[in-house]
């Protein structure tokens, strides 16, 4: 059973709107370990690849080899920058067409080797630009979508940060899904939404409310298998126990996965179920 | 709205127009309002035209029991899943209560949510037909047009029948956040037992065909078949006008747009689409699926 009831009918107030913005700033802050910072301490051994094979490389996504303990696993991962001009170079980690097509490689590779996956999500949206229209940025993530419905090998993702719209969706659909204590997973940004239903992106912080981001929910909505807690105050403030919070929580699910033999048809129930109907009458009809 | 305009995103139900009110209370012929020119035409006109415009020859939006009227032979549609209708899990408010919004529009278009499903013939293939609403709250993906999609394919894979999807949709509801997003994962999980039933599933995008929508289930169709001038893409105009500060070149996420990148197979013609359909049908249908005799 998963009906949660988050709150009371009614608008959110400002302190509830504080709050939900409070949790979106630590997500967002500044010094927060993006993957790369995770994938250092939580992984060995790990090569990062390079392109699609199909004319690009977008920095804003990384792939690589890597290993989880003595397991060897693949890795996906967005990538936002630290310094300025890492930013530019990884559009603030806001996937073309290119970055999802490197991960459908990534997914492809992996099924072939049989590597179980890693990814890990930090991404504001895929890119709204031009180009990414141009080169066909829903198809790529459409396809992607599919590819990891069809990756035969255990899959684990965690949200470290933003999860933003359809652009995170496209790395997140895997078997266990963690999210640290202040990453959040949003149908849109809190200032898309704001302009969209209060034509006003200055209400982000109510957008943000109304939302319902708190990583709890998706535990309690059956979408995210479990909080990962972060050092006090947020994961900004120590990478390393972060990171040491979060690895043990990764080898524990991956272990249950490849145990369990975790394969693409049981992946795709688990995305089939998703709920958000109406009453149990409904859900039972469904089953 | 005008008391002698027809509307076709409410507007003539498929029992025809004589049935609406505006039909019956008007003095004179009922009329339709070209949304783009604003040329007045007579509804008898703009229903035989099938809502297309004959002075501007826009692809006007219509609604889902319009578009099923338009594809499906006559007598042929039978719909699925009558109760299974949109549930507020966010208790969402924001100018107004999401429950208000739905109730609303399910009065207006005469359906539970977004999307219409059902069987139904096209030149007497048997196939899966389903058909997004715009009308209602932008035709956005609800958990509940979802499941249905999800539950329209399934049936398709089961029965060894063609899908066919005509889409129409701003993308994501924003009023059930991550319930919402989710449809596109189950949607694309869903399109997987077609492809293991080696089952066609022929995508129609019209306007618009925005956000999650193409991002998933109709950017994944076998063949992929757009209505002129439709707006198609993952992010929208404004959006990215406001975000980026670009220039957007001409005839930025048309149907053209798309065709000439090798993203759509064929921009055809509203009276085009359903011969289109029935000659793909006839040489994708599956060997052994029931046909009927209805001539195209």
């Amino acid at each position: 059973m998963t009906g949660g009831r988050p709150r009371p009918a009614a608008a959110p107030d400002a302190a509830a709107a504080k709050a939900a913005w409070d949790h979106i700033e630590v997500s967002r802050h500044p010094d927060r370990p993006y993957a790369l910072d995770l994938i250092e301490r939580c992984l060995s051994d790990f090569t990062e690849l390079h392109g699609d094979r199909q004319g690009g490389d977008d920095a804003a996504i990384v792939i690589g080899l890597a290993r989880l303990g003595d397991r060897p696993v693949g890795v996906v991962a967005n990538q936002k920058g630290r310094t300025l001009e890492e930013r530019g170079r990884r559009n603030f980690g806001m996937a073309h067409p290119e970055g999802y097509r490197k991960a459908q490689r990534l997914f492809r590779l992996a099924g072939r080797l049989r590597l179980p996956v890693i990814s890990f999500i930090d991404i504001p949206g895929a890119y709204p630009g031009v180009a990414a229209e141009e080169r066909g940025q829903a198809w790529a993530i459409a396809q992607t979508i599919e590819a990891q419905l069809t990756l035969p090998t255990p899959y684990v993702a965690v949200v470290i940060g933003e999860g933003g719209s359809g652009g995170a969706l496209a790395t997140l659909l895997a078997d266990a899904v963690l999210v640290l204590e202040h990453a959040f997973l949003t149908v849109a940004s809190p200032e898309t939404a704001a302009a969209i239903l209060f034509r006003d992106a200055g209400r982000k912080q109510h957008a943000a409310a109304a939302l319902c981001l708190e990583a709890e929910n998706l535990v309690r909505w059956g979408i995210a298998d479990e909080v990962v807690p972060e050092p006090p105050g947020g994961a900004h403030t120590d990478w390393d126990a972060t990171a040491e919070l979060l690895r043990p929580r990764l080898e524990a699910h991956l272990t249950r996965l490849v145990a369990a033999g975790a394969d693409a048809a049981a992946r795709r129930e688990r995305y089939r179920r998703i709920d958000g109907l109406a009453d149990a009458a409904t859900r039972s009809a469904q089953a | 709205m005008i008391a002698t305009t027809a509307s076709p995103t409410t507007r003539p139900d498929p029992r025809g127009p004589a049935a609406t009110p505006a039909a019956r209370s008007a003095a004179r012929p009922p009329t339709w309002i070209c949304p783009e020119c604003r040329t007045r035409h007579s509804l008898a006109t703009a229903l035989a035209q099938l809502y297309v415009c004959p002075s501007c020859g826009l692809h006007s939006r219509i609604g889902a029991w319009e578009r099923v009227r338009q594809l499906a032979d006559p007598g042929s549609f039978a719909k699925w899943d009558g109760e299974l209708a949109a549930a507020d899990r966010l208790q969402f408010v924001d100018t107004r209560r999401y429950t208000d919004r739905l109730a609303e529009a399910q009065e207006r278009q005469q359906l539970p949510d977004a999307i219409l499903t059902g069987a139904a013939r096209i030149g007497g293939h048997a196939v899966g037909l389903a058909a997004f609403d715009f009308g209602f709250l932008g035709g956005s993906l609800s958990a509940a047009v979802g499941e249905r999609l999800a539950r329209a394919i399934e049936h398709c894979a089961g029965a060894r029948q063609p899908f066919v999807c005509v889409t129409s949709s701003g993308g994501a509801r924003m009023q059930e956040g991550v319930f919402s997003l989710l449809q596109m994962a189950k949607s694309v999980a869903a399109l997987h037992t077609l492809a293991e039933a080696h089952v066609p599933f022929l995508s129609v995008l019209t306007d618009p065909t925005m956000g999650g929508s193409i991002a998933s289930f109709a950017a994944l169709g076998d063949v992929i078949i757009a209505e002129p001038r439709a707006t198609i893409g993952f992010t929208g105009a404004r959006v990215i006008t406001q975000v980026t500060y670009e220039e957007l070149p001409p005839g930025f996420q048309t149907s053209e747009f798309h065709h000439a990148r090798g993203l759509i197979d064929h921009v055809v013609e509203r009276p085009a689409l359903r011969s289109t359909l029935i000659q793909l049908l006839r040489v994708l249908a599956p060997a052994g699926a029931a046909t009927g005799e209805t001539a195209a």
